[in-house]
This record gives structure tokens, sequence and C-alpha cells, in this order.
């Protein structure tokens, strides 16, 4: 190591004095007389190596460059998508549940966030068993084959048709906490009402009909919609629909299934002469600003890699959260002479919702605009039209979820850039404003897709469970509370010291 | 002997211990309490949803004295929890028959 680090400071003491161009060439042609001189010494003592051994100690060189050159770049994408899996799963446990925790009564704490952790270990098994193949093993238009079954061939390799640069592992993992967030979210609609042992048959059963289809159809290989590489024909659908990381499958889904349950299930007990106020709205402040931090991975992470791609999705995911919350907020305000808390957290996640589509596609000014209006059009939805109704959507699945995702995924025809992602092919029109008046009727159909299958599948596994073992608990175990009814415990104790 | 009871506002309590200390009462028991007299609570909204709150949030203190202290502790809390808005809190005054000390069986006043 001591000559090389002699030889290296020496190098670097040779490369320094440019300063003048007198003393760098009297420099250089030192050097030149040098080489000269052991070029010569190396003539005389060795045979002239070939044209062709030169040529392939070059190639060499070259292939040992290429492999690590891309070794470097899977290691910062790895990197940052193992981080982003862990960001999406934070955003079910503690996020998702402590936001929806502190919206209920006190004796449903418990029930309200056992529903959300329960997906993070059911639909785990579920996803490693069967779910993640029908999402995202080659089938047909509609949904994904049982090629991968038990993760079968799914191993540390790139598989270039999703994310050439990280292990398969890595992208199925990553899919994984989005399947495991997304019927988390429907909770939020039959709180404090539904038996544990239903609920976790109808969830089983809704990421078999309803999430594998719709992931397929937007992201898995050959789907009906999906917009991936259009230009370079690789997944492209037949109704390329732009989802970034989720509008359509996550939160429409979600959302649409929420509405279409709490109408099933019908009101809580009381409802709404009752009084219903959240029991600690700092829980929920806790919950929805985990939320937004994990948002980051649930939508910089659907860039599939450390790019700047990654950078643009961050930035319009943070500028659609803050305009949400102001748009919200402001409503609010002007509505009922107050800004809420619980209106500006609502509204934020409002914002994430709607830009969750349009994430990745959009200038990061657009993303303002986009999350402005749903933080406006979700208070609408929640405060007018639920109430205009009456139905009992209890923590505002719908009125968030549904509502601002539909908005999200038809603004995102509006706005997407190919500045930002050309995806279609460089240059070429993405969204309306761009010239591609085509893409928001795709982005209609997509809409349109989701919202069907998640009526007609959620109707059917409701009627099923509720034949087989009944959705809802006795009116004792809803008064008494979910907490000690489904769990056999109290979520504060007062006695305790 | 009294037992004089108060309901107050609960941002009032601090002040009504140091009155009561200083006009020479020792003992004091309160409790956090909800309630109402014709105040009759305010509305929250969450989510656009009018929440009327009837029971609002008041401490309730408990002190027995001597009869001569009576109206000196009366004195010492109407003074301080007094801000003359609707919803200040109410005074009970009701006679006692006995006190025991629990220590040494001490009966009567010399227990308090």
């Amino acid at each position: 190591m001591g000559w090389m680090a002699k030889l290296y400071s020496l190098g670097a003491r040779e490369v320094k004095p440019v300063v003048t161009r007198r003393l760098a060439a009297r420099w250089v042609l030192g050097l030149l007389l040098c080489c000269g001189i052991v070029a010569g010494a190396a003539v005389a003592q060795t045979p002239a190596a070939s044209q062709a051994d030169r040529i392939a100690a070059l190639e060499r060189v070259a292939a040992q460059n290429a492999t690590a050159i891309a070794n470097a770049q899977s290691a910062g994408d790895n990197a940052w998508m193992l981080t982003s899996a862990a960001l999406v799963l934070l955003m079910s446990g503690p996020g998702l549940a402590l936001f929806y925790g502190g919206l209920v009564r006190r004796k449903n704490i418990l029930g309200t966030m056992m529903q959300t952790f329960a997906m993070m270990a059911v639909i785990t098994v579920l996803w490693a068993l069967v779910a993640y193949s029908l999402a995202f093993g080659s089938g047909n238009a509609f949904i994904g084959g049982l090629h991968n079954v038990f993760l079968h061939g799914v191993g540390l390799t790139p598989d270039p048709a999703y994310a050439p640069t990280i292990p398969l592992q890595t992208y199925m993992i990553y899919q994984l906490m989005f399947a495991i967030i997304t019927p988390a979210l429907i909770t939020g609609a039959f709180a404090e009402r539904m038996k544990f042992s239903a609920m976790l048959v109808f969830m089983v059963l809704w990421a078999i009909i309803v999430y594998t289809p719709m992931a397929h159809m937007v992201w898995g290989v050959g789907g009906l919609l999906n917009a991936t590489a259009v230009g370079a024909g690789g997944l492209a659908g037949r109704f390329p629909c732009l989802d970034f990381a989720g509008g359509t499958v996550v939160h429409v889904t979600s959302g649409v299934s929420a509405l279409v349950t709490a109408l099933y299930l019908g009101k809580r007990l009381g409802f709404p002469q009752k009084a219903f106020m959240p029991h600690s709205v700092v829980l929920s402040f806790i919950g929805a600003c985990l939320l937004w931090v994990g948002w980051f991975g649930f939508n910089a992470g659907s860039a599939l890699g450390a790019s700047g791609l990654a950078t643009s999705a961050f930035v319009a995911t943070h500028f659609g959260a803050a305009a949400g919350a102001i748009g919200w907020a402001a409503a609010e305000w002007f509505r009922n002479g107050k800004p809420s808390v619980l209106g500006g957290i609502s509204g934020a996640v409002a914002g994430l919702v709607a830009i969750t589509p349009a994430s990745g596609f959009v200038r990061p000014i657009d993303a303002l605009g986009i999350g402005l209006a749903a933080g406006v059009f979700c208070f609408f939805m929640v405060v007018k039209v639920k109430n205009l109704f009456g139905y009992d959507d209890s923590l505002d699945a719908f009125g968030v979820h549904g509502a601002g995702g539909t908005l999200g995924a038809i603004l995102t025809g509006f706005f997407a850039n190919s500045v930002v992602n050309p995806i279609f092919g460089a240059g070429k029109a993405t969204g309306f404003f761009e010239g591609n008046h085509r893409q928001v009727i795709n982005q209609l159909i997509g809409v349109a897709i989701a919202w069907t299958i998640s009526i007609i599948g959620t109707l059917i596994i409701l009627f099923v469970v509720d034949k087989l073992i009944g959705l809802r608990v006795s009116e004792d175990a809803e008064r008494e509370g979910l907490d000690l009814s489904q769990h056999g415990e109290e979520g504060y104790d007062w006695e305790g010291g | 002997m009294q037992k004089i009871e108060a309901v107050i506002q609960p941002s009032k309590l601090d002040a009504v211990k140091d009155a009561l200390v200083e006009a020479g009462i020792s003992g004091i028991t309160i409790f956090e309490a909800r309630g109402h007299g014709r105040q009759k609570g305010h509305t929250e909204f969450y989510r656009g949803r009018e929440y009327a709150v009837d029971l609002l949030p008041k401490v309730k203190l408990e002190l027995v004295v001597t009869d001569e202290m009576k109206d000196k502790a009366i004195e010492a809390i109407i003074n301080v929890a007094r801000t003359g808005r609707i919803g200040d809190g109410k005074i009970f005054v009701s006679r006692i028959d006995e006190a025991i000390r629990i220590r040494n069986d001490e009966r009567g006043e010399i227990a308090l």
C-alpha cells in the first residue's frame, strides 16, 4: 500500500500545476519523456502485445465497469425501495391505525386499531400464498396467473418487465405494503360495528376478488389499463390509464367499497342523533402526520428507483398534502367560522389521496392545484353530501379516499406532462393540456372499471359473509364497544397504579 | 362542623387552593368532574357535524371545616373563583355529624 500511496500523491502533484500554460507544457514534455523511456524498456524486454490481446483486455475492463455501474445503480435503487416499502408499512401501522383510532369513541380504540393491524399480518400471508401471483404474475388482461403461488420464481434477480434494477423480491414486498393498506382504509367505513371474524373473512376475499384484478389491470404484465412503457411496447394495455401510485388501484377501490359496506351494514346504533365525537383528535393528528411521511414511500417509491422521477413524485406528494390541508381548513373556516385541527389533517390526507395517481406525472405547481381542489372537494363530500344522503361512512373512507381518488385519477389525465415523465415516448403529449385529449377518456375508463369491480365485488362478498357468519356485532356488543366485546381488552386503564 | 362542596372552573383550581391555604384551611379533596348548571355547554364541530357538548369539565372540591371557619372559607373561594360570567360554579354547604382520623381514632374538630 505504501508505494501505491506514494504513486498516488506523485500523480496528484503532477496534475496540479496546470496553472499556466508554459508550466503545464514543461510538465507534459517531461512526462512524455519518462513514458518514452519506460515504454522503450518494456519493448526491449517483452514481445509486443498483439492488437487482439489489447482489445480483449479493454473489453474485459469495459465489462467490469459495466457490471460495477449496474451494481452501483442497483444498490442505490434497492436502498430507496426497501426504505419506501418500510415507509408504506408505517402508513398502516401506526399511521392509519392512529388516524382512525382517534376518530372513534373510547370504547372502540383497540378494535379499530386491530382491524388495520390484522391486515399487516393476514394480507402478508395471503400475498405469499396466492395474492402476489394473482396481481403480478403473468396472466391475461384482467388478472395474473398462478405461476408465482407460494412466491415460486420470485427471487433476487430483477424482473425487467417491472423494475430492472431491483431484486424482484423487493418489488414483491413493496407491492405487498400497498395490498395491506388498501383494505385497511375500508375499515373506516364500518368502524365501531363489525365483527372481527367477519372482517377477517371479508378482507381476505376482498383482497383476492377486488384488489388483485385491479392491481393487475393497472400495473401487471399485459394488464388492460397498464400505461407503463407504451412507447417501448412494454406492458402497454388496451386503455393506458395513468396511475402512478394507486389512485384507482388503492383509493377508488377502497373508498367505493367503503361506501358499499357502510350502506350494506347500516348505521351505528343511535346515529345520527347521538354524539359520535372523536375521542382523541390528538391520536388522529399523530396518525395523519405519520401518513404524510409514509406517503413519500408510497408515491416517490412508485418510481421504482432512486431516480429524478422519484424526486418529482416526492415533491408533488408534499405539495399536494400542503395544499389539501389549506383547502379543507379554509373551506371550514369560511363555513363554520373556525379552522379545526381535524379539518387540517383530513385535508392533508385528501390532498395526498388525490396526488397519488398524479405524482410522477405532474409539475409541482399543478400538484398544488390538485391538492387544493381535493381539500375543498372532499370537505364538500364529507360535510354536505354525506349529510344529504345520511349514510354512516363513519370515518369518511369514501368521502376522502373514494372521492379524492376519483378526482385525482381524472385530474391526472388533464395535468400529466411529458416533461415530467415521457411515459408515452419522448416529446409525445401525455395529458389533456399537452394535447393528448384522449387520455381523459382512458382515465375515466380506469375509474369506471375501479368503481364497477368495487361495487359488484364488495356486494357479493358482503352477502356471502353475512350469510355465513353475520357481519355486525350484536346490539349489546356494540353498546359495550369492540374493545371488550371482540378482544376482551380496554384501551385505557384508569385503575392502573 | 360544616362541609363545603364547591364546583368551580378547572382553570381556577390553583388560585382557590392558594386562597384556602392562606385562610388557614389545611385539608381539601378535589375531583375532576363534568356537569352543567344554567350554562348548558357549547357546540363543537367535527368534520362539519355539529355536536352539543353539555357536560363540561369542572373541578369539584370538598372540605370540612369548623363552624367558625365556614364563612372565611366560602369567602376565599368566591373571591378568586368569580369571573362574573356564566359557568363560574356553585357552593353547597351542609352540616357534618362526625369526623374521625383513621390514624389515631381522634374524633370531632380535632380530627379535621
